[in-house]
């Protein structure tokens, strides 16, 4: 049995949460970009996994953190073109896209992960860190905090900066009427498409950034399937936020916690199974809609397509 | 949500008036085999992007899934993904989406798997096979109960409650393999193994299960509740106007829970029938993904069940060959997603133009129809 109460233990524990919670804040921000502007974002699991596979092999090759990170948010972005294209240029099916673009994302990379380094299954080193003066010298939080690679600082800048810009700027006005109601931003001016496929863009992007960041910073190497339903509980964890962005990151951190009690709890003296160790961030968000059920509200418009003039 | 699906892919008609028998026969044959056939060769340009023998991997597909026998294999697939589509059939056409059927599927077979080796010892074996194939079936319409009464309560996300149930319910399965279940002759996470004796009987002359009888069986039932019953009326109804469904009479919270039941119920058969026909146990960590797989050939099937079993047998050899295939070309199985991936897609865009046409429309989208024409039209700005 380890003792749970030493510093190191503690500092360990939230640089989990940290790694767990990161590449959900980055998901569910693109996510959330999306659906307030109406655009069901289903295959966000298969753009982060376009990001992780490309991010990892990008850093594998180079030795840089930072092509490989920006590498992850080309691939996710290159995607999200495709998810643009067929979703909001033609209008089809979100849901069925979706489900094609995870399937894509998947296929694509365990393929090409099967064929390059399935025999070598090769790791990353670790990423350089980015220590906050001073801050950096604290105990327990020094160490677990602000230790963290720059990648972290920036992922909770642009969450800041998302923020923002979808409650403070008229492009963030736009998006949510574009996700409200497309016929009055139609009226009044704006252009439903075109603000849909910006969005949709930065979304692409940002997932593919979280997945980088799940390759990179936490993970330290790519698996196939390695993001095992994280998009999907972004697509949760934006509908329970409803586009407050500080609910997402709240939400993003309980995740993060239950993901490292898991391995707490498998470290001391409780010995549960690895199987219900997976299971109880879903066991966490599967609760959560039960009790809010009545609380988890989508953009009327979301999955929509916009036909102007279409009643 | 409002209506996610106002443009259900499967259920727009073919247009009736002003055109001939054959060419709306040529139209239908075009809209369903066409996306499967450039979703082959758009995987054709994959394999050789990958640096793999398109040819090579194609003809062993073949081999591997119809000569020989591939056929029989086929064959015994089939059993499993009528159903399975049959499942899918039944929510879609409600405009309902169920997308964990792969808990649904691996919770029906862990029971299965589990309790026959046990049942076959206390009674005759057809009580035996009667037993497992109701725990199995009931297995999988339970873990709908959930996200259906859900959605029929609080009109909760249906797409995201059965994903949630769905990662746990594939956990349980694992957990019932490694805990209650596990074979305790052996190390590896598997549960005991059903003597070939011990399980369905073979159609004489053939290594084909009577599975398949089962299965065409049910699925013909299915069929005609969906297209000769009062209920599969109620069922339209429902699926394309839920406005509709209110002011005719029709309990929606009822339909929601009788169609998910249905469909986990059918899955759960399913995986039953595969079981105790084909597989014999199950290992951990094992989800063949058959549900994704089907998904695009029920709606190329159009939600109807005759028309997709065709699909269903197509999908069969590529995925008996494939898997093979894939061995013998040192690629990832999951390369038939891919496959499947793309077909979903070239669906989609095929039935896109198939409305525009048949509304007299552009086939490009005001967006593009822009970029495309201000190409040509330099003093127009775009």
């Amino acid at each position: 049995m380890i003792d749970i109460l030493t510093t190191t233990f503690i500092a360990t524990f939230i640089a989990g949460v940290i790694a767990s919670a990161i590449p959900l804040v980055l998901g569910s921000l693109g996510e959330t970009l999306g659906e307030q502007s109406g655009v069901l974002n289903l295959g966000i699991e298969g753009m982060m996994l376009f990001g992780a596979y490309f991010g990892f092999v990008t850093t594998l090759e180079t030795n840089s953190y930072f092509l490989g990170l920006l590498a992850g948010i080309a691939a996710g972005f290159v995607m999200s073109i495709l998810m643009v294209m067929l979703n909001i240029w033609l209008g089809l099916n979100q849901i069925v896209i979706g489900l094609a673009l995870t399937m894509i994302g998947g296929g694509i990379t365990s393929v090409l992960y099967f064929s390059t380094y399935g025999q070598t299954t090769p790791r990353l080193g670790q990423p350089d860190v980015f220590p906050i003066p001073v801050l950096s010298d604290l105990p327990v939080v020094g160490s677990s905090i602000f230790q963290q690679p720059l990648a972290f600082w920036i992922a909770l800048v642009l969450a800041f900066v998302v923020s923002v810009v979808l409650r403070n700027t008229n492009f963030g006005l736009r998006v949510r009427a574009a996700g409200q109601n497309p016929n009055s931003l139609d009226a009044a001016g704006g252009n439903v498409v075109r603000t849909r496929t910006y969005v949709a863009l930065l979304g692409g992007a940002f997932a593919g950034f979280g997945g980088a960041y799940l390759a990179l910073m936490s993970a330290g190497t790519f698996t196939p399937f390695m993001t095992s339903g994280i998009g999907y509980i972004a697509i949760v964890v934006t509908m329970l936020s409803r586009g407050r962005i500080l609910w997402v990151i709240a939400s993003s951190f309980v995740y993060g916690i239950s993901v490292s009690v898991g391995t707490v709890l498998q470290l001391t003296s409780f010995d549960l199974p690895t199987d219900v160790i997976k299971m109880l961030p879903f066991v966490a968000v599967m609760i959560t809609l039960i009790v809010f059920a009545r609380s988890s509200y989508v953009p009327p418009a979301l999955g929509v397509p916009y036909t102007r003039g279409a009643r | 949500m409002s209506n996610p699906i106002s443009d259900a892919t499967g259920m727009i008609p073919l247009p009736s008036d002003g055109q001939s028998k054959l060419s709306k026969v040529m139209e239908t044959l075009v809209r369903t085999i066409l996306p499967v056939v450039l979703a082959l060769l758009t995987s054709v340009v994959v394999l050789i992007v990958i640096g793999k023998d398109p040819w090579f991997f194609y003809s062993e597909v073949f081999r591997y899934g119809v000569m020989g026998n591939g056929w029989q294999q086929t064959i015994r697939l089939m059993a499993p993904l009528l159903l399975y589509s049959a499942g899918l059939i039944v929510v879609f056409r409600g405009k309902l989406w169920n997308l964990g059927y792969d808990a649904q599927y691996l919770l029906g077979s862990v029971v299965v798997a589990g309790f026959s080796p046990m049942l076959i010892e206390v009674m005759p074996l057809w009580a035996a096979f009667t037993v497992s194939l109701i725990m199995g079936t009931a297995a999988g319409a339970a873990w709908t109960l959930l996200p259906a009464a859900l959605k029929a309560r609080y009109g909760t996300n249906e797409i995201i409650t059965t994903l949630m149930m769905s990662f746990i319910g594939i956990g349980i399965s694992n957990m019932l393999v490694r805990g209650p279940f596990q074979n305790p002759d052996i190390h590896v996470p598997q549960t005991r193994v059903l003597p070939v004796a011990d399980m369905f009987p073979q159609i004489p002359g053939t290594r084909i299960h009577i599975g398949i009888i089962i299965s065409v069986v049910v699925v013909l039932i299915i069929h005609l509740l969906l297209t000769r019953t009062s209920f599969g009326l109620r069922l339209d109804v429902f699926g394309s106007s839920p406005k509709t469904a209110l002011h005719v009479g029709i309990n929606s919270p009822q339909m929601i829970l009788i169609l998910f039941i249905l469909s986990g119920a059918l899955i759960g058969l399913a995986a039953s029938v595969d079981m105790l026909g084909y597989q014999g146990n199950l290992r951990a960590n094992i989800n063949p993904g058959y549900g994704a797989a089907v998904l695009p050939f029920v709606f190329l099937g159009r939600l109807n069940i005759l028309t997709t079993i065709p699909f269903v047998a197509f999908y069969c050899i590529l995925d008996t060959g494939g898997r093979l295939a894939s061995l013998d070309s040192g690629l990832d199985t999951h390369f038939l997603m891919i496959v499947i991936a793309l077909i979903l897609v070239f669906m989609s865009v095929i039935e896109y133009f198939g409305v525009k046409k048949d509304l007299g429309q552009s086939y490009l989208p005001p967006g593009l129809r822009r970029a495309v024409t201000g190409l040509f039209d330099r003093g127009a700005r775009a």
